[in-house]
């Protein structure tokens, strides 16, 4: 049977051969130097010779007939494919017969190149690559204030979006978490609230029935439509078609499922898919707050658009200034610092773009001082090779050979080697890019990491494995250049001065210092990161996350509001105390370190003009039960704990942390009983305070942070917090039976606390897991660095240290002799790495929490590690320096 | 017998004398130069043809296959009018050089 493809591969064949065939000019001109030593050869053979004879001589007297057939060929210039597919023999025969440099090569360089693709493709396809919108270019998302705070309110967004004149169409995003009952099992979905003109602002087209447009909306709660993302619509609807026009429960409320967005559409947020959206105008149904007409509510949507064609960022920005300046004057209450830049909207503007970035360049670099330890590796290796090569290059060179042609077979082999290197680790790394675009690092939330490999990967591994194949292949160029073949070959190979006998520093140890100074750099930050890691793990949260467990519902979307939602939420925290071995339950309206910061601006009792430019202080804002700070394993420092009766019937009080106390109060001491003012609502008496906790992410400075009772505030959010030692699994199943009973339309997910971290965890993990992934990367590279300098000059010594032997010397003297060298240069190299590595990890302190490069754990560990590098790496080399037998070693002169 | 080695340059001011007489294939030329030189140049027979290719490149010589004397088939070698026009010139700036390199090496009165 044939094969459908083999026609085109024949093809392909025929054309390649013909491609490197011998041309014609090369026939003509075999057969003219032909007849020109027959004619020769006619005139010996009258002169009486006989033929064979005259044939002889003739062959004798036209000289070296390639060489001369070379230069005619290289005067007619066409012969460049010719000659490479000559090199290309020639140089695999050169690198088939050492298999282990050869393979060593070609694994360091799959190895950094491969890192490097990795690198790339994740800088690619969440910093270059432009969200799937058609026009990407051409979309931004607002910011505004000194913060670069992406966050507007609704009535802000209306008015910046009637009153620019630089968006086509301005519209809005907001994340939303509700429950969603399809008439089975009711969970929770998180999708986007999104003003009726988003699609069309987009220009995105449904793949399924209809998306809903500005039309849709006639104000609050008027628009119950939802439309579904592809994969939510393939995972919860098995890609049932019949899905447009029926009715879904969201929170207990009616909504319409309108259509299906086509698959290429995931959001206009990089690592958050939604699985639906769903009109902002209905925000109240999801989160049971109205804040259309909140003004100062700036925390909940992002306004985005595609500028007006021929519409400069600057003029946009300028434009939006000028509404900016409006809303100030006219609402002096509510906007302040309401002057705005623009920002790509797929990392959510500056919020996650800085961190991201700066991350991801921050790994680039470290991955490209990857390969150029690499390439110093194998610079090195090829002018050792080179040196090896000597007798070869000058008997070549007296042979006729140019140095431009040895050149190109040098840089040939180093091309191809870079190139097998290149397309190792990048088969590699598109594996691990495609892992990465389907691994969903935290199981509550459906965040993705989109970086399937595109084109730009592959163009820039070839591109990388070209440059450092010229790299490292220029190394030996300048000694191919000084081979003089007279010397050379007079002198023998033992004649030949070896650059690591003699005192003066060469080129090869040069770029074994910087190699191993680069590795030394890479491993000190690893060390940093995995260091600061372990701290963080052990780390001070304000909270104790081991033995509790974090149930997480919304009582809005069971359909609960107001007073019976605190209510029933009372009864659930007495339900579940009443469990077997739960010692305390509380709960939390965000847990903290869960990625969402409730805060806003406190003032002190004397304001009387409560607009923001006259906040005390901005503050991370909870509402709490009784007994929480007991089940979270907060400490309380002064004062009372709430209790059930701080309700609406009790003076407003709050329970504050230390830094809050500090920052308005002055002291501890000096807090309790004083009083201070919320943005909105009566003034609170501070009753307590606890101590200080990391409420956003772990890395942050201390924050100042209040603690209301959800009694007097009825908040939308719950977190429950139940410790107990029982066994998690077990717990979880009671914790479920009790809520069941208590209401069976309530989602709610449970989680273990140290579960549940994950995500203020994941940066951490994810640069630590990087970092340690290059770290070890560039302590195998020091290795086969280190490995291959010390066999180097252990083999090139290996007639005098044989003849030292033999003389009497002693194992430490010829050990001395033969690794003195490499161990220096490691030692120069590693204090270099640690001193640079000291530098760098500076810039790891942004992402990595405690990264403290002075820690004298990492600097031990460091020295070791590079101690233990060298004795690995030289261990071999000193046995065979060892082994060497004096006696056979002269014999075989 | 003495042979003189050739200057750099001047194989291909030969070349072109000795097929200004007529078309001469390769080894005609080298013939054709010892014959006009007296035999009193080097030239390694193979060295001939990167200067045959390189006039021709240059478009001072035109290459034909046509039959030999001994009945072999060979590559016969003419002048352009290009090449005439270079071969004057050469052979003009060379009597030059000659004339000045001579007169300078001739024993001068004083030495004699």
């Amino acid at each position: 049977m044939k094969l459908p493809f083999l026609p085109e591969f024949d093809s392909i064949h025929f054309r390649v051969a013909t491609l490197f065939r011998r041309s014609e000019v090369d026939a003509e001109m075999d057969e003219e130097l032909r007849a020109h030593i027959l004619h020769r050869a006619d005139d010996l053979e009258r002169a009486g010779l006989s033929r064979a004879e005259a044939e002889r001589r003739a062959r004798i007297e036209f000289g070296g007939r390639e060489k001369y057939a070379e230069e005619c060929r290289e005067i007619f210039g066409g012969n460049f494919a010719r000659t490479l597919v000559q090199d290309i023999r020639f140089s695999l025969r050169v690198l088939r017969k050492s298999p282990g440099f050869t393979i060593a090569a070609v694994l360091t360089l799959a190895l950094a190149i491969g890192a490097n693709a990795v690198v790339f493709g994740l800088l690619n396809a969440l910093i270059l690559r432009p969200l799937r919108v058609p026009d990407p270019q051409s979309l931004y998302t607002l910011e505004h204030g000194p913060d670069k705070d992406p966050g507007e309110s609704y009535p802000d967004y209306l008015d910046l979006r009637d009153r620019n004149r630089s968006f086509d169409s301005m519209t809005l995003i907001g994340i939303v978490t509700v429950g969603l009952d399809t008439g089975m099992n009711p969970s929770q979905a998180m999708g986007y609230e999104v003003s009726g003109n988003y699609f069309d602002a987009l220009r995105i087209q449904p793949y399924l029935g209809r998306f809903f447009h500005d039309a849709d909306e006639h104000g609050p709660n008027s628009a119950p439509y939802l439309v579904l993302s592809y994969a939510y619509w393939h995972s919860h609807f098995q890609d049932d078609r019949n899905v447009v026009g029926r009715v879904v429960q969201i929170n207990k409320h009616p909504f319409t499922i309108l259509g299906v967005s086509p698959p290429s559409f995931q959001g206009t947020l990089l690592f958050f898919f939604p699985d639906f959206w769903a009109p902002a105008v209905n925000h109240e149904l999801y989160s049971g707050q109205n804040i259309l007409n909140v003004r100062d509510q700036q925390d909940f949507i992002m306004a985005l658009g595609h500028l007006k064609a021929g519409v400069t960022p600057v003029q946009a920005i300028a434009d939006l200034n000028r509404v900016g300046a409006w809303l100030e004057k006219t609402y002096p209450k509510t906007d302040a610092h309401m002057t705005f830049s623009l920002a790509r909207p797929s990392l959510a503007g500056d919020i996650l773009g800085p961190a991201v970035q700066g991350f991801l360049l921050g790994l680039m670099l470290l991955a490209g001082l990857i390969l150029l330890a690499a390439c110093a590796n194998l610079g090195s290796l090829f002018a050792a090779r080179a040196a090896d090569r000597s007798r070869e290059v000058a008997l070549r060179l007296a042979l006729g050979s140019s140095r431009r042609r040895i050149l190109r077979a040098v840089f040939t082999e180093a091309v191809l080697i870079s190139l097998a290197g290149g397309a190792i680790g990048l088969a590699g790394s598109v594996a691990l890019l495609r892992e990465l675009s389907v691994w969903h690092p935290i199981p509550t939330i459906p965040i993705i990491v989109p970086v399937s490999p595109d084109a730009h990967v592959y163009w820039a591994a070839l591109l990388l494995a070209l440059a450092s194949g010229f790299l490292f292949g220029a190394v030996p160029v300048r000694q191919v250049l000084r081979t003089n073949p007279y010397e050379v070959v007079k002198a023998g190979s033992t004649g030949i001065v070896s650059g690591n006998t003699g005192r003066r520093i060469t080129l090869r140890d040069v770029l074994l210092v910087v190699q191993i100074a680069i590795c030394g750099v890479l491993v000190t930050s690893s060390l940093v990161a995995v260091r600061g890691l372990m701290q963080s793990m052990h780390s001070n949260f304000g909270f104790e996350p081991r033995n509790a467990m974090l149930v997480n519902t919304d009582l809005h979307m069971a359909g609960y509001t107001g007073d019976q939602a605190s209510a029933i939420q009372r009864r659930m925290i007495e339900a579940l105390q009443a469990i077997p071995g739960v010692k305390s339950v509380g709960s939390i309206d965000q847990a903290p370190l869960d990625g969402a910061a409730p805060n806003e601006d406190v003032f002190t009792d004397e304001t009387t003009n409560l607009v923001p430019s006259k906040a005390a202080a901005h503050v991370m804002d909870y509402k709490v039960s009784p007994d929480y700070f007991h089940a979270a394993g907060t400490t309380l420092l002064r004062g009372r704990d709430l209790s059930w009766h701080d309700d609406k019937s009790s003076p407003n009080v709050a329970i504050i942390n230390e830094e809050f106390a500090r920052k308005i109060f002055g002291s501890v001491n000096n807090a309790i009983g004083r009083y201070y003012k919320p943005e909105v609502g009566p003034r609170l008496q501070v009753v307590g305070v606890v101590e200080d906790g990391k409420y956003f992410q772990l890395t942050e400075d201390r924050k100042p942070a209040m603690f209301v009772p959800f009694l007097q505030w009825s908040p939308a959010g719950t977190w429950v917090v139940v410790r107990s030692e029982r066994d998690p699994q077990q717990l979880a199943a009671s914790v479920r039976r009790v809520l069941r009973q208590m209401d069976d339309g309530l989602p709610f997910e449970i989680h273990t606390w140290p579960d549940a971290l994950a995500i203020a965890l994941f940066p951490s993990r994810v640069a630590t897991v990087a970092l340690g992934t290059l770290g070890m990367m560039g302590a195998m590279l020091s290795i086969t660095g280190i490995f291959g300098m010390a066999a180097y000059s252990v083999s090139k010594r290996l007639r005098e240290l044989g003849i030292r032997m033999a003389l009497g010397a002693r194992r430490r003297e010829v050990l001395k002799a033969a690794l003195a060298r490499p161990l220096k240069l490691l030692a120069i190299g590693s204090a270099a790495g640690l001193l640079l590595g000291i530098l760098a990890t500076k810039v790891l302190a942004y992402i990595v929490y405690q990264a403290n490069p002075r820690d004298p754990l990492v600097l031990g560990g460091v020295v070791l590690a590079m101690t233990l590098l060298g004795l690995v790496a030289t261990w071999i080399p000193a046995q065979r320096a060892l082994s060497v037998n004096p006696i056979a070693l002269l014999r075989e002169e | 017998m003495d042979q003189a080695q050739l200057l750099p340059g001047t194989l291909d001011l030969l070349i072109l004398r000795a097929a200004s007489l007529g078309p001469l294939h390769g080894y005609g030329i080298l013939l054709r130069i010892g014959q006009i030189s007296g035999n009193a140049l080097l030239i390694e027979q193979g060295a001939l043809y990167p200067g045959l290719f390189r006039l021709v490149r240059q478009g001072l010589l035109k290459a034909s296959w046509g039959t030999s004397e001994n009945n072999r088939r060979a590559k016969f070698y003419e002048l352009t009018a290009a090449g005439r026009k270079r071969l004057r010139e050469e052979t003009a700036s060379w009597n030059r050089l000659a004339a000045a390199i001579g007169s300078a090496l001739a024993p001068q009165p004083e030495e004699a």
